[in-house]
C-alpha cells in the first residue's frame, strides 16, 4: 500500500484524514483504489471519468505531468499528493 | 617574533615624513595591501599591486626597472618584502615606506576614502544584519535601496511588512484597498483596535513607519487588476503576493513575466500554507505549476473557510525570507520547488514545479519572451 496525501480542502471526502493508504502499481490503479474506498472523493476531483486538470498529482516530489501521467508506477513506500491550488491569501 | 627582513638583501625604508616628500617629488607610489584594504581607502595616485603578485606583475606595472618607487603597506612590514622582491629583480630605485597610513593621513598625506554605504545611524541599526557575511554593508545597501510591493496589506502582508521594514528595506509599496475590520485582528498584526475602518494602506504606513521612519511606504489604495497591474509593479524590485484569489494572482503571473518581476507566491488555507517563488523565465510561473484553477467551492478564501492566525504569520515570514535572497543576490530561493507548511502536523514537505515548455504564459509560444531567450536551455526546475 502506498501513503496518498490528502490536501485541506478534500479531507472532508475521506473522513478528515490528512493521508490514507491506497494499492497500486500506478497512479492510475492507486486512484482507482481511492476513489472506491472513497467515491465522495471522486465525485470532487474527476470529470467524465478523468482526473481534473486544476488537481497536480506527484509521486514522492515529482509531479507526474512530466514523467509518465497516470501511468506514472508507484512504488510500496512512494507518496502520492494530491494538490489543486489554493487561493488563500491576504483579506 | 622572526624578523623575515634578516635573510633578505638590504631594503632602504622612509618614515612617513620623508615618504611625504619622496611622494611630492614625483616617486611612483605602489600599494601592496590587499584589494579589500584598498576598497577602505587608499592614495589616490597609488597603484595597487598585492605583495603576493609583486613578482609576477611588477614588470609589467612598472616596466622601466630605474623608477623611483614608494612602496607601501598598512604599516611597513609587507612593503619592505615587496621591495625586497623588486629588487631581486633588478629594481633599484624602490623604497619601503615604513610608517602606518593612520600617520600618513595624519601628516596630511593625500588619502581618498570611500563615500560610506551607511550613515552612522544606519550602521548602529542594522548592526546585527551588517554582521551576518553575507550582508554586510554593501548587501545593507542594497536592501535601502531595494523596492518591494506586497499585494495585500493583510494577514500575508502583514508579517512580511513588519520584517522588510524592520530590516531596512527603503521601500515598501502595499496594494490594498481594504479597510481594517475587527475580524483581521486576529492575523493581521500590522493594524490594531483603533484603527478599524482606516484604510489597510494607511494603517500599515502608521504602524511601519513607527518601527522604521527610513523605511519609504507607498499606499496603493486600489485593487490589482488586469487594468492596473504593469502601472503597480512596474518600479519594483520583487513583488509578494498575498492576494486571496485565482483572477489576480494569473493577472499578477503574466504582468510580472511581461516585466520580468520576481513573484514571491504565498497561499494559505486553514492549517496550512503553500509557498514558492517564481523567477520570469529562469523558473516555472504560477501558469506552469497551476494551468487551470479550480472551482470555487475548491478554493474558498480565508473568509470562507477560516484560518489560524499564526499561519499567515509563518508564510509571510518565509515571503520575507525569499525577498532577502533576491534583493541580496545569495542563497537558494523556491524557484522551482513549492514548499508545503502543515502547521497541524508541523511538517514542511516540498514538490518540485517544472517549468512547463507549452505554459501559455512562459512556454515556448509566450507573448512575453523576447527571441534571444532560449526556453528550452531554462527548463530545469530551481534555476537559481
Amino acid at each position: 500500500m502506498s501513503s496518498v496525501r490528502i490536501p485541506p480542502v478534500l479531507r472532508d471526502a475521506v473522513g478528515g484524514s490528512r493521508s490514507v493508504a491506497a494499492s497500486g502499481a500506478t497512479v492510475a490503479e492507486v486512484l482507482r483504489d481511492l476513489f472506491q474506498q472513497f467515491p465522495a472523493l471522486r465525485d470532487r476531483v474527476t470529470e467524465d471519468g478523468e482526473l481534473s486538470r486544476f488537481v497536480n498529482v506527484y509521486v514522492n516530489d515529482r509531479d507526474v505531468r512530466y514523467r509518465e501521467g497516470l501511468e506514472t508506477p508507484v512504488a510500496e513506500a512512494d507518496t502520492v499528493i494530491l494538490l489543486p491550488a489554493m487561493a488563500g491569501g491576504s483579506s | 617574533m622572526t624578523d623575515q627582513t634578516a635573510t633578505q638583501p638590504q631594503i632602504r625604508e622612509v618614515s612617513v615624513g620623508d615618504a611625504l616628500r619622496l611622494a611630492e617629488a614625483g616617486y611612483r607610489i605602489i600599494d601592496v595591501r590587499e584589494e579589500l584594504e584598498w576598497n577602505d581607502g587608499h592614495i589616490p595616485s597609488a597603484t595597487l599591486l598585492p605583495l603576493g603578485d609583486v613578482l609576477d606583475r611588477i614588470e609589467a606595472v612598472v616596466p622601466d626597472k630605474t623608477t623611483p618607487l614608494l612602496v607601501h603597506c598598512a604599516a611597513g612590514a609587507r612593503s619592505a618584502r615587496a621591495v625586497a622582491r623588486m629588487q631581486s629583480l633588478g629594481y633599484t630605485n624602490a623604497v619601503s615606506l615604513k610608517g602606518s597610513m593612520l600617520d600618513w593621513r595624519r601628516l596630511g598625506g593625500d588619502w581618498e576614502a570611500p563615500q560610506p554605504l551607511l550613515t552612522p545611524a544606519q550602521q548602529r541599526r542594522y548592526s546585527r544584519q551588517l554582521l551576518i557575511p553575507e550582508i554586510g554593508q554593501k548587501g545593507q545597501r542594497k536592501l535601502l535601496d531595494g523596492k518591494v510591493l506586497l499585494i495585500g496589506a493583510g494577514g500575508l502582508g502583514s508579517p512580511s511588512a513588519l520584517y522588510l521594514a524592520a530590516s531596512g528595506i527603503g521601500t515598501i509599496g502595499l496594494v490594498d484597498d481594504d479597510a481594517v475590520d475587527e475580524s483581521n485582528l486576529q492575523r493581521q498584526v500590522l493594524h490594531t483596535v483603533d484603527r478599524i475602518g482606516m484604510p489597510k494602506t494607511e494603517s500599515a504606513r502608521i504602524t511601519l513607519n513607527a518601527l522604521n521612519p527610513e523605511t519609504r511606504i507607498v499606499e496603493h489604495r486600489e485593487r490589482l487588476t488586469a487594468d492596473n497591474v504593469e502601472r503597480l509593479i512596474a518600479n519594483y524590485d520583487v513583488i509578494v503576493d498575498g492576494t486571496d484569489n485565482f483572477d489576480t494572482r494569473y493577472v499578477l503571473n503574466d504582468a510580472a513575466l511581461k516585466l520580468r518581476k520576481p513573484v514571491v507566491h504565498g497561499s494559505i488555507y486553514r492549517w496550512d500554507g503553500q509557498i514558492t517563488t517564481f523567477v520570469p523565465f529562469a523558473g516555472p510561473c504560477y501558469r506552469c505549476m497551476y494551468p487551470t484553477q479550480p472551482p470555487e467551492e475548491l478554493a474558498p478564501s480565508c473568509a470562507v473557510a477560516g484560518v489560524l492566525g499564526v499561519l499567515p504569520g509563518i508564510v509571510g515570514l518565509l515571503q520575507a525570507n525569499e525577498v532577502f535572497k533576491l534583493l541580496l543576490g545569495v542563497g537558494e530561493t523556491l524557484a522551482g520547488r513549492l514548499l508545503m507548511f502543515d502547521a497541524m502536523a508541523t511538517r514542511f514537505d516540498e514538490v518540485k514545479v517544472w517549468r512547463d515548455p507549452q505554459c501559455p504564459a512562459c512556454g515556448e509560444a509566450s507573448p512575453f519572451v523576447a527571441a534571444s531567450v532560449q526556453v528550452a536551455e531554462t527548463l530545469e526546475p530551481a534555476a537559481r
